[in-house]
């Protein structure tokens, strides 16, 4: 049974665990009386990555904001290894494997680098463990461990939102624009950073970007967003690029 | 020379009482921006648990010693309870939440006549804080009540507590990171809702704590806390929103000046031009003595 056929029926794998490490299956979500998302449907396949693209506005962030349960959707649901957690609060998703690095290399200003981590390690069994792994992948962030978040650059913050994100240890990683409004000589670290989790298994990330290029370099598989609708997807690489092209321009 | 220490002193006994009841609500108001017009009544029911204490015990002393982790127990448990019972409801709706916890205040104070009757009742202070200590001697002699000095002495206690809880533990880098920024803070596997209620506790705990401290200078009755809730309002405002340090300074440098134009005019003189002198500074600087800083404001 090929993986389509398990998404399009449900099926669970033959280890026991459904195929599919993130669903949204028809989601309606928005702000206020504003409708963002109309009826979309996202799979993001175990240990796999899948990025959406899409113009600005097209609801990109909307999507990752109510699959982390910022947002609560009108209809639809959002499925988290199979189970439904549409209406489960942010930190419960945390709880079961889900982690969400919001646009704008968000942290907590006043926090030091080391508190910005310990905030997240508190209370977790691994916490100390999983903080040396991620500052591992980060290693500047040890140097500033005492600065405040707020006086870090933006990539450095950018860091530490992965390195906060990774110390949940998450079975699924949301990423909103990772190096939207980076210094281009730290763009490529971060990537480089990104691609290496995403290879060595146990991570499934759902990735949201503009630069279809790098998206595509990383994706398995890519959805187009226009207007709050899917209007294409299909396997990711590089060969993907002419046909994301022209559904983007269209 | 020692009119000018006299009243520099009274001025300090006076910040310190404003610092006690400011600083819960330098954690519920400031840190987490709800206005809670019940915080008043908070620090009646500490001065009443004080009452109560000291009528089972008898011993002045000890009913005292054991009023202050009581009384912060029984106001936090209140502060808690209107939090998830209300307050919860109404975040991000100030005028809302204002109404309703002006309403909750006013049934706290009809329950307390209820319960202790309308006239304002009084406890006696432990032998130890009814003297006066002499700071200088001589013809023109500079004394201080033992029960200010204990005053100060448990509100500089409460600010080093507040500060060190807040700087060190766990529940303090989640209550400043929650004050950050709420949705990170959620989706960093924080409950929010449960720091909520923590932080409430502990700001309306120490409003217990104070309304302990007050029943050595004052009666106590149904209407205290409403009479000085708006002081430490201002003492919040003026020394800025989330900012503890600004707390401290701004209720010793309010009292002090309060001191000083009292006894250079009235008491009600006294009043109107230190909310006159707080206008004009918050024309000056809206954002109050202390502001966040810094490089970004994510």
């Amino acid at each position: 049974m090929t993986a389509t056929t398990e998404q399009a029926t449900g099926v669970r794998s033959t280890a026991g665990e459904p195929a599919e490490a993130l669903e949204l299956d028809a989601v309606r979500a928005g702000y206020q009386r504003s409708p963002v998302l109309h009826a979309v449907t996202v799979s993001v396949p175990r240990d796999g990555v899948t990025a959406v693209l899409g113009h600005n506005g097209a609801g990109k962030s909307t999507l990752l904001r109510t699959a982390a349960g910022l947002l609560v959707p009108r209809s639809g649901r959002v499925r988290l290894d199979g189970e439904d957690v549409t209406r489960r609060a942010p930190h419960q998703r945390v709880a079961r494997g889900l982690a969400y690095v919001p646009q704008g290399q968000q942290c907590f200003p006043q926090l030091t680098v080391a508190e910005n981590l310990r905030l997240v390690a508190d209370g977790r069994a691994r916490g100390r463990a999983a903080t040396d792994e991620a500052l591992d992948l980060f290693p500047a962030l040890r140097e500033l461990s005492r600065r405040r978040a707020g006086l870090l650059s933006g990539g450095q913050r950018q860091q530490l939102a992965l390195a906060r994100a990774l110390v949940t240890e998450p079975r699924v990683l949301l990423l909103d624009e990772p190096t939207e409004g980076i210094q281009p000589s730290v763009v490529a670290e971060i990537e480089e950073t990104i691609l290496a989790l995403t290879r060595r298994g146990g991570l499934s990330v759902l990735l949201v970007e503009q630069h279809v290029g790098f998206a595509l370099r990383a994706a398995d598989r890519y959805y187009v967003l226009e207007a709050g609708r899917i209007t294409s997807s299909g396997a990711g690489g590089e060969s993907a690029h002419g046909a994301v092209r022209e559904a983007l321009s269209v | 020379m020692t009119v000018i220490l006299g009243q520099s002193f009274t001025g300090i006994s006076i910040g310190a009482v404003l610092l006690l009841i400011a600083l819960g609500l330098s954690l519920t108001f400031g840190q987490m921006g709800v206005i809670n017009m019940a915080h008043g009544e908070f620090i009646m029911a500490g001065a009443y648990t004080t009452y109560v204490l000291q009528k089972a015990l008898g011993d002045a002393g000890l009913s005292l010693l054991l009023a202050l982790p009581v009384a912060f127990a029984v106001a936090g448990t209140l502060g808690a309870l209107l939090e998830w019972l209300l307050i919860r409801r109404l975040y991000l709706r100030p005028l809302d939440t204002l109404l309703v916890t002006w309403g909750v205040s006013l049934m706290l104070q009809q329950l307390a006549r209820d319960v202790f009757g309308a006239p304002n009742v009084q406890t006696r202070a432990p032998e130890l804080l009814t003297g006066n200590v002499t700071l200088i001697g001589g013809d023109d002699p500079l004394t201080v009540a033992n029960s200010r000095l204990f005053i100060l002495g448990l509100a500089l206690a409460a600010v080093a507590a507040l500060a060190l809880v807040l700087a060190l533990t766990p529940l303090g880098r989640r209550i400043r990171a929650v004050v950050q920024n709420r949705d990170l803070a959620e989706v960093s596997g924080i409950s929010t809702a449960r720091v909520d209620r923590t932080a409430f506790f502990v700001g309306s705990g120490l409003a217990g704590v104070a309304g302990v401290a007050l029943t050595l200078v004052g009666p106590i009755g149904p209407t205290m806390g409403t009479n000085i809730i708006i002081d430490a309002f201002l003492v919040v405002v003026v020394g800025g929103l989330g900012r503890l340090k600004g707390t401290v300074i701004t209720a010793f440098v309010l009292g002090v000046l309060q001191a000083v134009l009292e006894y250079s005019t009235t008491v009600s003189v006294a009043k109107v031009l230190v909310l006159v002198g707080i206008v004009a500074f918050l024309q000056w600087r809206p954002q109050g003595l202390y502001t966040l800083r810094t490089r970004s404001l994510v």
